[in-house]
């Protein structure tokens, strides 16, 4: 299951590809297909690999999942056309963002530029959200670490 | 591991070219795919696919823990640096066109610096919960632990 | 009918997107399994990556990297801000997983129905204590 998910992060990254979205298709091959499979490999082998065999066959999940996908469907029957040119969402900010990276900013790669200086701010609160599951995840799983290193100021409750 | 010579050599060969493909993605964000995110994610992959060949305790003696939590927050300082740098050079918080008396060149500073320090608090990141999660040992909880 | 293909022809990729939401929100509600909920986030995660970058793609664009000649460049607005949403699944994978990990020792399982049966038990202990 865990080599499944690995061949479909992979897959998906493909896509990306193909829908001309380059960056992201490098950060989702990099990230689903390499480090999260190492993750859940991590997982597994600290936990156990079976699962239990279902007993009753799970008729409200079914119901939810139907009236979800319904709503959704319904949903999107006014959106604007695949690879609509004319589609509200390429008209906002999307103009200005790229003929302001060819004058004000120089560099060719117009997410990077996006990304570091016209939503600077939120980069930096992203990398604040890497930095807290850093955290949080040395705070769970630190006490075994006392096996090989001193351990320092002793168990934290 | 270290008894599969293939998988040794095969990591022998592969690690220098993974740094050094990070390297290229972090410093060429700028002109093509790539930025601190990838760069980090590859760079991490580096470490661990040594960890994952060599042991656990080469990785450590690598990397040591204290080292890349320390990392890890020098990266988003970094950041946070350059925000306040250009507060006090006059502009307003993460502005980068003071950075420097040209605006695009103190533009590309500041991307280049922010994209670094986004790098490297990735790259320690994945270290440091890649490290958790391999030097976690199981035991029994005794009764009075409950 | 020639606008019903070309209805169908516009939308597939959102039902292609939504297909893959519904059977990720169906792992995350109908297993039991903590780590296979997390394998369902993952997978509803990625639909809804699909589903933003389908909306940015422009026909006949290219990538968004600037080459100096006028050209037509799909929408880099939903780049953005999917690079920031796959940095932030990953961050909440790793300590979803950490959790779990705790979760088994301190129950002992990690089946859902299993961890709930523990918790009435050791409810019904505290209310005899009491």
């Amino acid at each position: 299951m865990v080599m499944l998910s690995g061949v479909f992060s992979l897959l998906s990254a493909g896509l990306f590809v193909t829908m001309d979205a380059v960056d992201v298709a490098f950060t989702e091959a990099a990230v689903g297909a390499g480090l999260t499979t190492v993750l859940y490999l991590g997982a597994l082998a600290l936990t156990g690999s079976m699962e239990k065999a279902i007993t009753r066959p799970p008729y409200i999940a079914v119901l939810v999942m139907t009236a979800m996908a319904a709503v959704l469907l319904y949903g999107t029957m006014d959106m604007p056309p695949f690879g609509d040119a004319d589609a509200p969402i390429h008209r906002h900010v999307t103009p200005e963002y790229i003929t302001g990276t060819q004058t004000q900013i120089g560099i060719p790669n117009v997410v990077s530029a996006v990304l570091a200086s016209y939503r600077g701010f939120d980069t930096l609160g992203e990398t604040g959200v890497i930095f807290t599951a850093g955290i949080g995840v040395l705070l769970l799983l630190r006490r075994r670490l006392s096996l090989h290193t001193p351990s320092k100021g002793g168990d934290a409750q | 591991m270290k008894h599969h010579i293939i998988l040794r050599i095969g990591a022998k060969l592969l690690i220098p070219p993974i740094m050094l493909f990070a390297l290229y993605v972090q410093f060429h964000g700028d002109y093509g795919p790539g930025g601190g995110f990838q760069a980090g994610v590859i760079f991490a992959s580096a470490f661990i696919l040594y960890g994952l060949v060599f042991g656990l305790a080469e990785l450590r003696r690598v990397a040591p823990l204290a080292v890349v939590t320390k990392l890890m927050a020098i990266g988003w300082l970094i950041y946070i640096g350059v925000g306040y740098g250009g507060l006090i050079l006059g502009g307003k918080f993460l502005d980068y066109n003071v950075l420097s008396d040209d605006r695009i060149a103190g533009q590309h500073l500041g991307i280049l610096l922010v994209e670094l320090g986004v790098g490297i608090t990735v790259a320690s990141t994945m270290l440091v919960i890649y490290q958790c999660f391999a030097a976690h040992q199981s035991r029994e909880l005794s009764d009075d632990e409950w | 009918m020639v606008s019903d293909i070309h209805f169908i022809l516009g939308h597939y990729n959102y039902w292609a997107a939504i297909l893959l939401m519904a059977a990720g929100f169906y792992i995350v509600v109908a297993r039991g399994n903590l780590i296979k909920k997390i394998v369902g986030l993952n997978l509803f995660q990625v639909s809804v990556f699909m589903l933003y970058i389908s909306m940015g793609k422009v026909t006949g664009g290219t990538a968004p990297i600037l080459t100096g000649r006028p050209e037509i460049y799909s929408n880099p607005l939903p780049h953005v801000l999917i690079l920031t949403a796959i940095v932030v699944g990953v961050a909440t994978t790793a300590i979803g997983l950490a959790l779990i990990v705790r979760i088994k020792e301190a129950y002992g399982t990690i089946e859902e129905d299993e961890i709930l049966a523990i918790d009435r038990a050791l409810e019904q202990q505290d209310v005899h204590v009491q």
